[in-house]
């Protein structure tokens, strides 16, 4: 563990969500809460709702029952609610999800512009410096399509940065890199783990976890099955589907 | 039969104005609404899809020529006096809108569905993410199509001497008619139809063939 984030305030939490696609039960009574500073990896075999859980908290998936508080905002469906989490919440997708026709710094300075009601010359200069955090300055010029999955995704990060979220949701950032990029992305994230950003990581980084996670979550069809510290979560996972789960994984890694 | 002159090639232009202003009006005119009406196509508001929908498959379902006669009879019957130009501004503009507008909520629907959740993960609102998001990507995807519509368009002008017009295909006929030599004229009618179509309709399969590679 980086720092101890035990004795920090909630920053979110999600009381017995529900969520249904149709007849699909896609999370059942999800409970969860998560303190300012905290780095949470969230895993789980395809389909078991970790993507959808941190899309709730944004509000790109609506929840049919239960709560979500961000930053003491509920999150109660109105236009209002939304506007005030999405402003505190940023989120890095698994397809970068780069605006193509503008370029590096273009994406960087659209929210902040539309907003925040930045001027252009502060959201260069802040831009700017998120593109350095990511070390990826030298490409503001150049447009998305230029530059290699590894780097669109920095720059995605850089993008969420910039709008100066509270906490980062990473929806699988790394699945649809080649392997020698993922490298770089992960690196970057726990640079940004080290300075104390709050967040939500779906991955199967396992390496990652280990490194920088103060708690594991594993959810499998819709629920949490398992919750720990890495050390514990990898040495001794309590469920059979932990087990098997980990045993999957870690064979290949 | 009658020489063609200056005279004649001159009358001929002057039809060749009216078919491209009626073309420019139309696809302005067009534009402007079918924006509107590709927006409201894929806007959350049933009433607005349905409405739209309704629209668009009228305009689709009925033949121009059919619509520049309820435009122009029909305004003159609710009493209103209406001059041809006003008239087939219209028809022309509702009749682009309704293509326009298909064409258009198709690319919008074609831009990837992560564009427009990236945009609200940033907390940009709807004005914002359709005018610096979707509509240029969408306007990008739908430029082989609209050039091909616009080709349409302005080969449809040619309808407008229905209600009284005198464009290019109407002069045409009046010049034949004086000269007895219908297919110089027409012949002389048909390539500035295509001198003006041809570099549009090869601008847009240009378009479509970079386009396409840029996808691969």
């Amino acid at each position: 563990m980086l720092n101890s984030a035990k004795d920090q305030p909630t920053l979110i939490s999600l009381e017995d969500v529900q969520k249904w696609y149709g007849a699909f039960h896609a999370l059942k009574s999800i409970s969860l809460s998560v303190r300012k500073g905290e780095k949470i990896v969230l895993c789980g075999p395809s389909g078991s709702g970790k993507s959808t859980l941190i899309r709730c908290i944004n509000a790109l998936e609506t929840i049919e029952d239960g709560k979500i508080v961000v930053e003491g905002q509920v999150l109660d469906g109105s236009a209002k609610s939304v506007d005030a989490i999405r402003r505190e919440v940023g989120m890095v997708f698994q397809s970068f999800n780069l605006f193509p026709h503008m370029t590096v710094l273009q994406n960087c300075t659209l929210a902040p512009m539309r907003v925040r009601g930045t001027s252009r010359t502060d959201a260069e200069r802040l831009a700017r410096k998120f593109l350095e955090r990511v070390r990826i300055l030298d490409q503001a010029e150049k447009y998305p399509a230029q530059l290699s999955g590894g780097q669109q995704q920095r720059v995605a990060i850089a993008r969420a940065l910039c709008m100066e979220p509270k906490v980062m949701l990473f929806d699988e950032p790394t699945s649809a890199l080649d392997p020698e990029m993922v490298k770089e992305v992960l690196d970057t994230m726990i640079g940004l783990a080290r300075d104390g950003m709050t967040m939500i990581c779906v991955t199967h980084e396992m390496g990652f976890a280990r490194q920088v996670a103060d708690r594991v979550i594993f959810m499998a069809s819709g629920e949490i099955v398992e919750e720990a510290e890495p050390e514990v979560f990898f040495k001794s996972p309590k469920h059979e589907r932990t087990k098997t789960f980990l045993g999957e994984i870690l064979a290949h890694h | 039969m009658g020489p063609i002159g200056e005279n004649e090639f001159f009358f001929l232009m002057q039809g060749l104005k009216w078919t491209v202003l009626l073309a420019i009006v139309g696809f302005i005119g067009g534009g402007i609404f079918g924006i509107l009406i590709a927006l409201l196509r894929t806007s959350k508001t049933k009433v607005a899809r349905t409405i739209t929908a309704g629209y668009i498959g009228v305009f689709q379902g009925t033949p121009l020529l059919m619509q520049l006669f309820v435009v122009y009879y029909g305004v003159a019957l609710l009493g209103i006096e209406v001059n041809a130009w006003i008239a087939v501004a219209i028809a022309f503009t509702l009749h682009a809108s309704a293509f326009l507008g298909e064409i258009w909520r198709g690319s919008i629907e074609a831009v990837p569905k992560g564009q427009t959740e990236a945009a609200n993960a940033l907390g940009l609102h709807y004005v914002s993410r359709m005018k610096d998001v979707i509509l240029p990507q969408a306007l990008k995807i739908s430029m082989p199509a609209t050039i091909g519509f616009l080709v349409q368009l302005i080969k449809g002008t040619s309808l407008a001497a229905i209600v009284g017009f005198i464009e290019l295909t109407r002069a045409g006929q009046i010049i034949s008619n004086q000269t007895y030599r219908p297919l110089l004229v027409f012949g002389i009618v048909g390539a500035i139809y295509f001198i003006i179509c041809w570099p549009l309709s090869h601008a847009g399969s240009g378009l479509e063939k970079r386009m396409a590679k840029a996808a691969r």
